[in-house]
């Protein structure tokens, strides 16, 4: 019977999170279904979804873990005025490893893509729409994170088990969303594809 | 940190190249282009939060890796389960919102279908890909905490995609 008590368990705490990501999920992929004109102007775009969702996930997730790390060894305070320099260096460290890591996608779909010939729309509007939406995204990951996490602290929950649905829901909406002005602002300045 | 990411866009970008295959079908359905996210990101928790009870029973050294180990078998049981609650809703909610905003190509039975068949099928290979990973961590001695959980969550990624794209195959 203990396999029955532990399946229960396990369903019981995974399920608020699933359904957090889920809300999360639907209204990225509403965004999604609004862009589908973006998709098929820009050749390439959609093989860059992916990379781009899952960077928001694995960076600034990673920034969370080490801030909830932080506050449970007493190395970071919970303040944001206080201007602590460790926050600072770990919110810059995960700026640029999300850019450079968005960059980094633009160019080897590009690379991919010309490569097994299938149609891509040019390198520079790829880079551009990737740097766009990485430094967006990045900048309101880094402070929504900060923010969540912080204030929950401060309220007494377990700043680890907020992080996991907090970035996974927020990455999805802000990524899709900050896309699409990406995709827009870099039409405006290149023109439309 | 970075050259790991950079492996992890890599495979994230295989999953962007099976998006690629399907691109008209998904332009042409709106549903199934509001499953994309939505699945992608059900997928990698699912495999993520598995990973991470995993990883806490093997530093708690609860979990054996026998086929009766009870932890291993009841978080087996907890995924499928999990997947089995979440993913008529995915469906319902990727058709419904479709509906709402414009026009549904597809019936909601079909879009229910590529949901539930791609999440299931998902559940059980996710349970299979966080069983081998976290043992191949206690093998080569790493600590899954830092190993597993990010390959297991981009891993689980494509295989969302990869199983959705069948999915699409087999219903559309």
């Amino acid at each position: 019977m203990r396999v029955r008590e532990v399946a229960v368990e396990a369903y019981r705490e995974a399920l608020p999170a699933l359904g957090a990501s889920l809300v999360g999920g639907l209204v990225a992929g509403l965004v999604l279904g609004g862009m589908r004109a973006d998709l098929r102007a820009v050749e390439g775009l959609l093989v860059l979804v992916p990379a781009l969702l899952a960077t928001r996930g694995n960076v600034y997730g990673s920034f969370g873990a080490r801030l909830a790390t932080g506050l449970h060894q007493g190395l970071i305070e919970p303040r944001v005025g206080a201007g602590d320099p460790r926050l600072r260096a770990a919110a810059a460290a995960a700026l640029a490893n999300g850019v450079a890591t968005s960059l980094f996608a633009a160019g080897a779909a590009f690379v991919i893509l010309s490569t097994l010939g299938m149609p891509v729309t040019g390198l520079g509007r790829l880079a551009g729409i990737a740097l766009v939406a990485g430094l967006l995204s990045g900048v309101t990951l880094t402070a929504v994170v900060v923010a969540v996490v912080f204030a929950g602290y401060r309220r007494g929950h377990n700043p680890d088990t907020l992080v996991g649905p907090l970035v996974t829901t927020t990455g999805d909406v802000f990524g899709v969303l900050f896309l699409l002005i990406a995709v827009r602002t870099v039409a405006l300045l290149l023109g439309v594809a | 940190m970075l050259p790991v990411l950079l492996v992890l866009t890599l495979v994230e970008l295989g999953s962007g190249l099976v998006l690629g295959r399907f691109e008209a079908t998904l332009l042409r359905y709106p549903s199934l282009l509001v499953l994309v996210p939505v699945t992608i990101g059900t997928a990698g928790n699912l495999g993520s939060i598995l990973a991470a009870r995993l990883s806490t029973a093997f530093h708690l050294g609860t979990l054996s890796f026998a086929a009766d180990d009870e932890t291993l078998a009841g978080n087996a049981i907890a995924t499928v389960a999990l997947a089995a609650s979440i993913f008529p809703l995915v469906g319902l909610g990727a058709w419904g919102l479709t509906a709402l905003t414009g026009s549904t190509a597809l019936p909601l039975s079909t879009v229910l279908a590529v949901s539930l068949a791609s999440g299931l099928s998902l559940a059980v290979l996710a349970v299979a890909v966080t069983v081998v990973a976290t043992y191949a961590a206690y093998r080569f001695e790493l600590d899954p905490d830092d190993v597993v959980i990010p390959v297991v969550t981009n891993v689980c990624d494509v295989l969302g995609v990869v199983l959705l794209y069948l999915a699409v195959l087999l219903f559309v």
